[in-house]
């Protein structure tokens, strides 16, 4: 594409110069072409071209949205998706933007309510005209802004594991849809541990009730038992009952999918119930507990407990060692990178990948563009998108250590499939 | 549902769910006192309660570090330190927000919710941009963890004794305060007649702040505690604000007593429900038995008897 563009670029038209201009054309040929297949940052498609819904692209910059509650209640767990996508923004930049364009974000703030994520997500759309927009993270935020997305087609890459039934033209899933979640972790603690029995129990929202769900048929398919399972109000902060029905039914696995402040409770009551998770009588197996949430329950309450991921901070690869790095040299030495952090750090990546497949921004283009994209550079190592806009990627199982991270002690061998609409686990 | 246990684990378990309900009793009490006697003794509601616990709660977090850093010798008492920082910097608060702010709106129940629910913003905000939106982890004293096993079964948290005696300690200092002490007698005047009190020579406006600071600094010391079963971040105050409304609303507004009554019944309930049912489950039918009661009593479980 670059040759061409070049030639319509020349304000060469006297046909004095044919024969000049068509050995300048036989040079460049050649060199455009080293130069396309080196780098594509070097081919500067005019925005006619690459644009033509009308997106907020410029001859060199190009805007997205950035869209996550940075007050309120759930800013404890999005101030982590935020920091990762300004970095993944900046990172782009230095490579030299994509298609040639620098990426400019216009940040907003969803403030922890549904309603206001909707609203500013119609304004990104529709007033600021964003090329892509980077947010949410609870499955509430994401049904809030999904009318608004398929409405004014835009396209929103959505960071955080969920419990999958859904499947949107405008969104891509760049976390785990509950599956890749739950059955690989559970498959683990049956061979590895032998565990029989298994204690549910969850916040209660659709998350953790539809994980449980998963959990339960899966078990039940395997000819195991599931000894209880059992629901908290969000927010609740009294465990003991529930901890003493757990010790009376002594399951050998304490399945637990408590999330926010709840959590901080139950693992530090867990531990003063007498409850030595390191002694795996029972072993606890969480998937709602990244690094981002030990900072606040505190490493020595939950030492020994088991969490089933796609990344941990510890992973030992090269591309997560220079994306720590870079993480912490942009927000401070002390800070932790959870699993959504990591998988908010894919989606400008992954946007980038299929604008340039597309050779450009228009949302209809980069959603066919999509489908068969793969990251080789992602700190959890290779991804790829599925035809479902939901990742494939391995499902990993931590250790956590006292000092608040996680060890890594199994990994699937292959990717595993996302299958947000699972046959038999309804 | 209970066939296939023997009655020693039977027994160990009822036991053990008794205690439970104790410490969730205490919990609530703990929580509710400070609440109480602002709503009780001024006719404010302090939404921002939940806050102020917070206050405590960050308070301790600091101090935590300080001791960690500067007296790593002293780290295992550092707790007590931190509980007495966490009343005197929240009673300070307190008496300036009185100052500043409730005593201009004091005709006007409503104004003072509203204008404390402001507040409430304000200070989860503070938080958010001094300590960052994430929750903070409050490292203990290694004796403060885990529990005291009476058998092999039964085994007793450490923290949850701690706050049962703090709960009767702190209730205890309160009711001599309140009914044993000159301060007490003036604040008692005070509730019942304003003008007369301060007719014969009390001075009806420090009366008023330094019962605001007092319930504010309870609110600190509770928070302090809760950092050894809760979480510890800006909006962290939120999840216990419904619980402490509804334990003094149900155990009658103005009434000590009562708010004791009352967390009894509901934490009681609660706990034994939450045992046979499912936890949301038992928080619903929770609500609607204190729903149902106060249907029948709107005044609360006791209510004052004063000529109106």
């Amino acid at each position: 594409m670059c040759i061409f563009n070049y030639e319509s670029g020349s304000r060469d038209n006297s046909p004095v110069f044919k024969r000049r201009s068509f050995i300048k054309t036989l040079i460049a040929f050649p060199l455009g072409l080293i130069l396309a297949s080196s780098t594509l940052s070097w081919a500067n498609p005019p925005t006619s071209e690459v644009n033509t819904t009308g997106l907020a692209v410029t001859d060199d910059t190009v805007t997205v949205g950035i869209l996550h509650s940075v007050t309120g209640t759930m800013a404890i767990s999005e101030t982590g998706s935020v920091q990762a996508e300004k970095l993944a923004i900046d990172q782009i930049n230095a490579m030299g933007g994509v298609l040639g364009r620098k990426i400019e974000y216009i940040q907003e703030d969803g403030a922890s309510d549904w309603p206001t994520f909707a609203e500013k997500s119609k304004k990104l759309l529709v007033n600021d005209k964003v090329a892509a927009v980077f947010g949410c993270w609870t499955s509430a935020s994401r049904k809030a802004v999904l009318p608004v997305f398929e409405q004014y087609n835009g396209m929103l890459y959505y960071p955080t594991f969920y419990e999958g039934l859904e499947q949107s033209p405008n969104v891509i899933y760049t976390g785990q849809e509950a599956t890749q979640q739950i059955i690989a972790g559970i498959d683990w603690v049956v061979k590895e541990k032998g565990a029989k029995t298994f204690y549910l129990l969850g916040s209660d929202y659709i998350w953790p009730r539809t994980s449980n769900k998963i959990a339960r048929k899966h078990i039940e398919k395997l000819g195991l038992k599931v000894v209880g399972e059992e629901y908290y109000p969000l927010g609740h902060t009294q465990f003991n009952s529930v901890i003493n029905k757990i010790k009376l039914k002594k399951p050998d696995v304490i399945y637990a999918i408590v999330v926010g402040g709840s959590n901080v409770a139950f693992y530090k009551q867990l531990k003063a119930a007498g409850i030595d998770l390191t002694k795996e009588k029972p072993l606890l197996l969480t998937i709602s507990v990244t690094e981002d949430e030990i900072l606040g329950i505190g490493g020595e309450n939950i030492e020994g407990a088991y969490a089933a991921m796609k990344y941990f901070q510890s992973l030992d690869n090269p591309n997560n060692q220079a994306f720590v790095q870079a993480f912490k040299d942009k927000w401070g030495q002390d800070i932790v990178i959870g699993d959504v952090t990591q998988a908010a750090y894919l989606g400008p990546w992954l946007w980038k990948a299929a604008v340039e497949k597309a050779g450009s921004f228009d949302i209809d283009k980069i959603r066919a563009a999509s489908p068969g994209i793969e990251l080789t550079t992602a700190p959890e190592g290779y991804v790829r998108i599925h035809e479902n806009h939901h990742l494939w990627s391995k499902t990993r199982v931590g250790l956590a250590q006292k000092d608040g991270q996680y060890k890594v002690v199994y990994e699937s061998e292959e990717l595993i499939e996302p299958n947000p609409f699972p046959v038999g686990y309804q | 549902m209970f066939e296939e246990y023997s009655m020693a684990e039977l027994t160990d378990i009822l036991f053990m769910q008794g205690f439970a309900g104790l410490i969730l009793f205490s919990v609530l009490v703990l929580m509710a006192l400070g609440l109480a006697i602002i709503f009780g003794q001024m006719g404010v509601i302090n939404m921002a309660h939940g806050e102020f616990m917070i206050l405590g709660a960050y308070t301790t977090y600091l101090t935590s570090h300080i001791f960690e850093t500067y007296l790593p010798a002293l780290f295992d008492g550092y707790f007590f330190v931190a509980m007495a920082l966490a009343f005197l910097v929240c009673f300070a608060l307190g008496v300036l927000v009185e100052w500043g702010m409730i005593r201009f709106l004091f005709k006007r129940p409503l104004d003072t919710l509203l204008a404390t629910w402001g507040l409430s913003l304000i200070l989860q905000q503070l938080y958010r941009t001094v300590f960052g939106a994430r929750e903070v982890g409050v490292t203990l004293p290694e004796w403060m963890m885990g529990s005291y096993a009476m058998t092999e079964t039964i085994e007793v948290p450490i923290n949850g004794i701690f706050v049962m005696v703090l709960t009767l300690f702190i209730a205890s200092g309160v009711y001599f305060l309140m009914f044993r002490s000159l301060w007490g007698k003036q604040v008692r005047a005070v509730v019942q007649n304003r003008p007369m009190a301060g007719a014969v020579g009390i001075d009806t406006g420090k009366v008023d702040r330094y019962t605001f600071g007092i319930g504010c600094g309870i609110a600190g010391i509770a928070g302090s505690a809760f950092t050894m079963i809760g979480s510890t971040g800006p909006t962290s105050g939120q999840l216990y604000i419904v619980d402490t409304f509804l334990v003094v609303v149900f155990g009658g507004a103005q009434s000590l007593i009562g708010t004791i009554a009352s967390a009894f019944t509901i934490s009681q309930s609660q706990s034994t429900l939450e045992f046979f049912l499912s936890g949301s489950m038992a928080k619903v039918i929770t609500l609607l038995i204190v729903v149902g009661i106060l249907m029948l009593r709107p005044q609360g479980l006791f209510a004052l008897k004063i000529r109106q």
